[in-house]
């Protein structure tokens, strides 16, 4: 069977990649290893409830009709309607370390306030950087390696506030230690700050059936239980002499099952280090560091009969700190019960509410230290974990501890078995690829480690990776 | 397909691509990007829907000529003479 593209991995980057490449007349499929469709950003069935297994919320929030924004961008470029999505709004959340706390919302003004009567002194410094950020968002994903974090600390006078603005966009999508790059940054702050949270009715279940349906509209196979075992690519150095790039020419994949099929460009969503795995050795010469990214984390979800407002929260999500500088680092034990992301899918004005609590609480963990538990060991020190996290929420947010009705934990090793991503790392590897290449001919890197994260980027990062190849196709056939 | 079809066809397929545009004032001689939001990934979708619908190919360098509605009928008018128009958009 030959086809013009494949796409490995039906998260939200390969279902953007993979409408675009249809509404282009490509045979495309899609081929997913899991018999669910979603990667990251998916569900799951457990005690007669279903969960989402990302954070509740899309960021990049635009109301409709707002076309230039990127979920506009995006909703236009994949010809899905804004209503599809039933899109609800935050209503608000915060940064909170200790004694201190910043809220925001969807409206920047809420934010504007904020940083006038937590940080009078930084008023200007702020409107400067409102000012100057569009300016280092690339959307080509050209990234100058700046440290934010040293950006930041030459802009403001006060360390507090820096660490303040740092802690949720790391928890939003840092893949590296400790800080973001500067250009990324500049993406997140638009994603978190100026436009915000929603959350789509019911949750990512209906937003991904709106996307396949879609790309089966198109004309797209997806086709599921069809895990890659390898990336067939031949040829190499002869082709190295006029262009950097080239240790050899993708040709196609062997599934598990060990179905051949051929494809002119194949695109993976499954990571950096995870994509160069399924190629032959001998052609990953110079392909530089292969290393699987550092940061993995540690969930709880608790379901409550009451709703989080009867229990005294009604914002969406908190992003904590217990200490005066914030420590975004894998952590030297399982988990670091020190800051972390407090959230709910309850406070967001979707049409259809919900008619249970459910509180999710992310901590930083070590993968290499729950890989060493032995099972029995595994299970006890998940449930003291979850009691970290619980009574870290009763601090910064709310208290559910003996209101649970249900309760499920995730830790680097479930994270890792069902993304593929090594080590558990959910914002992929630390060094990404904004161009999406690979150095292998026809092969092109979508989704986490091509550098764009949540739902809205990982569908940016599909679309995008695609349109640039076919324009250079349009360039070069003329 | 006559000049008054070619602009009809190309008005459906911005139609298709942007769909809650008011397209019926749009003027002949003015830029398609200084009347309507398209940004240059549209006029990428232009020329795909081109190809789909009529079997066209425009390179990337000629991507200019369509800038604006007189200069699709000039550039599209004899590429498109023996085409059938097609309409999708769901206006």
């Amino acid at each position: 069977m030959r086809y013009d593209a494949l796409i490995i991995g039906a998260g939200l980057s390969g279902l953007g990649a993979g409408i675009r490449l249809a509404q282009f007349g490509k045979r495309v499929a899609i081929l997913e290893k899991h018999t669910l469709w979603g990667g990251l950003n998916s569900f799951y069935k457990l005690g007669g409830r279903r969960f989402d297994s990302g954070l509740h919320a899309l960021t990049n929030y635009a109301p409709r009709g707002e076309r230039t924004k990127p979920l506009g961008r995006i909703l236009r470029q994949l010809r899905i309607d804004h209503d599809e999505l039933a899109l609800g709004e935050q209503s608000w959340s915060a940064v909170r370390f200790p004694g201190i706390e910043l809220r925001f919302s969807n409206d920047l003004a809420l934010l504007r306030s904020e940083i006038a009567r937590a940080f009078p002194g930084e008023v200007a410094a702020f409107e400067r950087l409102l000012a100057d950020l569009p300016g280092y968002e690339r959307l080509d994903g050209t990234n100058s390696g700046r440290s934010a974090r040293a950006e930041l600390s030459g802009r403001f006078r006060d360390p507090l506030l820096v660490e303040m603005l740092l802690c949720p966009l790391c928890y939003y999508g840092g893949a590296r230690e400790h800080d973001l790059d500067w250009e990324p940054f500049a993406i997140l702050f638009r994603a978190v700050f100026l436009e915000g949270f929603a959350r789509p009715s019911g949750g990512i279940r209906p937003v991904l059936d709106v996307l396949v349906k879609r790309f089966k509209a198109e004309g797209g196979e997806l086709r599921l239980r069809a895990g890659v075992a390898r990336i067939v690519v031949e040829g190499g150095a002869e082709r190295g002499a006029d262009r950097e790039l080239g240790r050899g020419r993708v040709r196609g994949v062997v599934l598990e099952s060990g179905e051949e099929l051929e494809a002119e460009h194949v695109y993976s969503s499954a990571g950096w280090v995870e994509t160069l795995a399924l190629c032959p050795r001998e052609h990953l010469r110079g392909a530089g560091p292969i290393e699987p990214g550092p940061l993995s984390f540690f969930e709880s979800l608790t379901v409550t009969a009451e709703e989080p407002r009867a229990l005294g929260f009604d914002g969406t999500a908190i992003f904590f700190n217990d200490s005066p500088r914030f420590d975004y680092r894998s952590p030297d034990g399982l988990v670091d019960p020190r800051s972390g992301v407090i959230c709910t899918p309850n406070n967001y004005a979707t049409s259809e509410p919900l008619t249970e609590g459910l509180l999710r609480v992310t901590l930083l963990a070590s993968h290499a230290h729950w890989r060493a538990l032995d099972p029995e060991r595994y299970v006890a020190e998940k449930a003291r974990a979850a009691e970290l996290a619980l009574a870290a929420a009763a601090r910064f947010a709310f208290d559910v501890r003996g209101k649970a009705i249900f309760q499920d934990t995730f830790t680097p090793l479930t994270i890792e078995r069902f993304t593929g991503h090594v080590g558990g790392a959910v914002y992929g590897s630390a060094h990404k690829r904004p161009d999406g290449k690979t150095g292998i001919d026809g092969l092109s890197l979508i989704g986490t480690d091509q550098g764009f994260v949540g739902i809205v980027g990982a569908l940016l990062s599909g679309i995008t990776v695609v349109n640039r190849r076919e324009l250079e196709a349009a360039g070069s056939a003329s | 397909m006559t000049n008054d079809e070619i602009v009809l066809a190309i008005k459906d397929i911005i139609a298709t691509i942007a769909p809650d545009e008011d397209l019926a004032h749009l003027k002949m001689d003015v830029r398609l990007r200084e009347q309507i939001e398209l940004d240059s990934m549209d006029f990428l979708d232009i020329v795909m829907e081109l190809r789909k619908r009529y079997g066209v190919q425009v390179p990337e360098q000629d991507y200019m000529e369509l800038a604006t509605l007189d200069g699709c009928v000039k550039y599209l008018g004899p590429k498109l003479a023996d085409k059938q128009l097609k309409l999708a958009s769901r206006a």
